[in-house]
């Protein structure tokens, strides 16, 4: 007898995604979409997408969704959340977005304690405009504003936004994850469940930072993408639970 | 009730419905801020939010708007600059938001004297892309509260930011004000492009991107559209002995209640002259104006500004009558007793003593 | 008949509170009134004021660039408000406080010793302005001491009757002593 063991989630709509092959957020998309049906929240999410490469988002995802402006999620999705205080709130950005022009936004969301989730889609570049250095670049790393790699007195250090994140009272839970394996792929999904049930459960802020693989603007294949994550990327940005102070209470 | 301005504004926006409401600390609309902190504490569905800065607040605004609360903010000048963004998205995903500009000298950071350097960026969109946002220009107390509760009436209606715009001076200043009944924000009729989550019916998106350029244009040509009914259902002027007049003075706000001072004056002296106050500044009561220029040759413009209004005027009268002006920007209060001295030697000065 | 008032003193001597229980009073008498404060960067350096406008119309501009009548409560509010004063108007100085004498002779003087009227009937200062008001009210009548107790009763509602009798022993005692000529 047959057995289906592996469906397209009914949350994504049928449409071919735009993102260029081997990109981690055609993988986030499906992850989020089996996470709010397995959930079975999809009659109460709000999703906020970026400005960058997801701006798309709510063409894929079969939920509720507001766009907002560049950086801004946070701030939007606070909107959302303060005034539906028992719908399920994330936001969705990038690393440009969320670490560079919305920090303060972030920041101050995270302090509040707002209870919303954020899904940071780390990938050490601007995608959408043509790969340029973002504040989570390498030092060292091409970008099509740091032709010789970054270079650290001109333009500083990688920020580690999700560290930063942790030290505010109103953060509970904060993981950094990669989406380069399959076995990588489920904790992902792991912590992004627990992240919702955090919420769901009205316990603050939480976050889970993905490493995620931007194949054409670092310039490699897929695999190569996966394997730089993995050899080179988690130096600077280890993999591990940041912060979590909500331990048992959420399984 | 002898209340002041900023409270005026705050309390009647709480009983129009507003349940949203997120700001920053600045200079002159403090008051506007603390009152909507204290007031909304005791509402029990109601938010309130310190925003960490002025980008922020307008942002939590347009994801309260997302959800369908009657949401607020509200700021001063240099604040309102950095709320553009917000605003242009506001207007781009047709939501509608209440945002109060009380205005002080620029540019830069200026001053906190009343000014009326704000009605370009009020009235023409100021943020980036095709786009307007309704203004209104309450004069007096009493008008604060009535034009907040049409403020949200009119961002329902419309799905449209609606700006008010005062200055220091009229948030500052008590006078005697009937306040609205409040209303139950839950009776107001369902929206229909509200997220809430997409609980029995097909989900739903808010934005602001089209990428497909001939759609993009039919956007553009549909908030046109918008704004062509604003123009034909909104306009709001007060005529101030207009009947008989030579000369008019235009002028709003603040700059109004002085011109109209200085009318009563040079009409004691036996001067014709009248006042057309602009309340709603977009749209701008332009029928009325081209209505006067039958009539009158001379309208001289007065603004707490050096000539912004005035830009309107002269399009609204396409070369019908001649247009002067006189403008105190920077934060100066101009008296009664200037004006009148302004007007009654251009009276002369045109010999409009002898017209008619 | 548009008068203007302007009330000038130190902050925390409770000028604009007194400008307040003024155009309360006003108002309830049915007249038009505004009441402007001064604000923001003003306010720094520890001086207080507040412009009251009353009249029987309309009232256009609340601002008082030569105000009809100035109630003082200290030396700097006299230098700042005396020269700006109308033809004929009218001053009431708290003679307690201020010691200047004013350089106009086209204007009427009324003094109130407030704080030590303060000082003797209630031992502390915290009602100078309400014995200023009395002043002021006795001196103009351009509204009933009434109306300024009614206002009184209107705005402190709730609070303990003993203040309410000291207010209401306060005004009536500006008013009364309130004394002509500089
Ligand atoms: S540019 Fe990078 S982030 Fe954007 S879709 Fe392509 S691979 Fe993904």
């Amino acid at each position: 007898m047959e057995k289906k063991v592996f469906e397209r989630p009914k949350l994504l709509k049928k449409a071919v995604f735009h993102y260029c092959p081997g990109c981690g957020h055609s993988i986030l998309h499906r992850l989020i979409a089996e996470i709010i049906e397995e959930l079975d929240i999809a009659h109460k999410v709000v999703g906020v997408p970026p400005a960058g490469c997801a701006v798309l988002a709510y063409d894929y995802l079969d939920i509720d969704m507001g766009e907002s402006p560049h950086g801004r999620c946070a701030a939007v999705a606070t909107g959302i959340k303060r005034s539906l205080p028992d719908r399920v709130v994330f936001t969705y950005q990038g690393d440009g977005d969320i670490a560079a022009i919305g920090t303060a936004e972030t920041i101050h969301a995270a302090n509040r304690g707002e209870n919303i989730t954020t899904i940071f889609v780390n990938n050490g570049c601007y995608g959408m405009t043509g790969g340029q250095m973002a504040p989570t670049t390498l030092i060292g790393q091409n970008s099509s504003t740091t032709p010789g790699g970054r270079d650290y007195a001109r333009d500083g250090a990688p920020i580690d936004l999700s560290e930063m994140l942790a030290l505010t009272k109103g953060s509970v839970y904060i993981e950094r994850t990669t989406v380069n394996s399959p076995a990588n792929i489920r904790k992902t999904k792991r912590a992004i469940t627990r992240a919702f049930k955090i919420q769901m459960a009205g316990l603050g802020f939480s976050l889970v930072e993905v490493l995620s693989p931007c194949p054409t603007n670092w310039k490699m294949n897929t695999v190569d993408s996966c394997k730089w994550i993995e050899e080179t990327i988690t130096k600077t940005y280890p993999l591990k639970v940041i912060k979590d102070t909500v331990g048992d209470k959420i399984q | 009730m002898l209340m002041r301005g900023s409270h005026v504004i705050a309390e009647s926006a709480i009983r129009a419905g507003c349940r949203f409401y997120a700001g920053y600390p600045i200079t002159p609309q403090n008051e506007l801020t603390e009152y909507m902190a204290g007031a909304m504490a005791k509402v029990s569905d109601a938010t309130f939010i310190q925003a960490e800065s002025e980008i922020a607040a307008i942002n939590m605004v347009l994801g309260a708007a997302m959800t369908g609360a009657r949401a607020m903010t509200s700021s001063s000048s240099p604040g309102l600059s950095l709320k553009q963004e917000g605003i242009s998205f506001l207007a781009a995903s047709e939501l509608p938001a209440v945002i109060i500009n009380t205005m002080r000298g620029g540019p830069g950071l200026g001053n906190i004297a009343p000014a009326q350097g704000d009605y370009f960026q009020a009235t023409k969109g100021g943020g980036h892309g095709d786009y307007h946002s309704i203004v209104l220009a309450p004069a007096s107390g009493q008008e604060q509260a009535d034009l907040t509760v049409k403020a949200f009436e009119c961002a329902d209606r419309y799905r449209s930011p609606v700006i008010i715009l005062i200055d220091g001076m009229m948030g500052q200043m008590m006078e005697p004000v009937i306040l609205p009944e409040p209303i139950d924000p839950r009776s107001l009729p369902p929206k229909s492009y509200i997220l809430n989550g997409a609980s029995q019916r097909p989900s739903r998106f808010i934005k602001s991107l089209i990428l497909d350029t001939r759609d993009m244009e039919e956007h553009n040509w549909k908030l046109q559209r918008k704004y062509e009914s604003i123009t034909r259902d909104l306009i709001l002027h007060e005529s101030y002995l207009t009947n008989d007049a030579n000369l008019v003075v235009i002028a709003y706000g603040t700059a109004a209640r002085i011109a109209k001072g200085a009318i009563k004056r040079v009409r004691e002296m036996g001067l014709k002259v009248g006042l057309l106050r602009p309340i709603s500044l977009y749209p701008f009561p332009k029928g009325a104006i081209v209505e006067l220029s039958r009539i009158v040759k001379h309208f001289l413009v007065f603004e707490m500004s050096t000539g912004q209004m005035v830009e309107d005027v002269k399009l609204s009268l396409e070369g019908r009558s001649k247009v002067h002006f006189y403008g105190r920007p920077g934060g100066i209060i101009s008296t009664p007793d200037e004006i009148s001295k302004v007007i009654s030697s251009l009276y002369y000065r045109q010999n409009l003593e002898e017209e008619q | 008949m548009l008068k203007k008032t302007v009330f000038a003193g130190f902050g925390g001597q409770g000028v604009l509170m007194m400008g307040y229980l003024y155009a309360v009073a006003a108002m309830r008498e049915g007249k038009e009134v505004t009441y402007l404060p001064s604000y923001g960067a003003e306010m720094r350096g520890g001086t207080a004021n507040c412009t009251i406008a009353v009249s029987d119309e309309e009232i256009f501009s609340p601002v008082a660039s030569s105000p009809d009548h100035a109630v003082i409560l200290n030396n700097p509010s006299l230098i700042k408000f005396e020269s700006a004063l109308t033809r004929g108007g009218l001053i009431v100085l708290n003679s307690s406080l201020v010691d200047r004498k004013t350089s106009r002779d086209d204007i009427t003087v009324y003094r109130v010793p407030a704080n030590e009227l303060a000082k003797k009937h209630f031992n502390d200062d915290r009602s100078v302005n309400i014995i200023m008001l009395g002043g002021f009210i006795a001196a103009t009548k351009m509204t009933s001491i009434e109306s300024i107790v009614k206002a009184l009763h209107e705005i402190f509602k709730g609070k303990k009757s003993d203040i309410m009798a000291i207010n209401e022993k306060s005004l009536t005692l500006g008013a009364e002593l309130v004394i002509k000529g500089a």
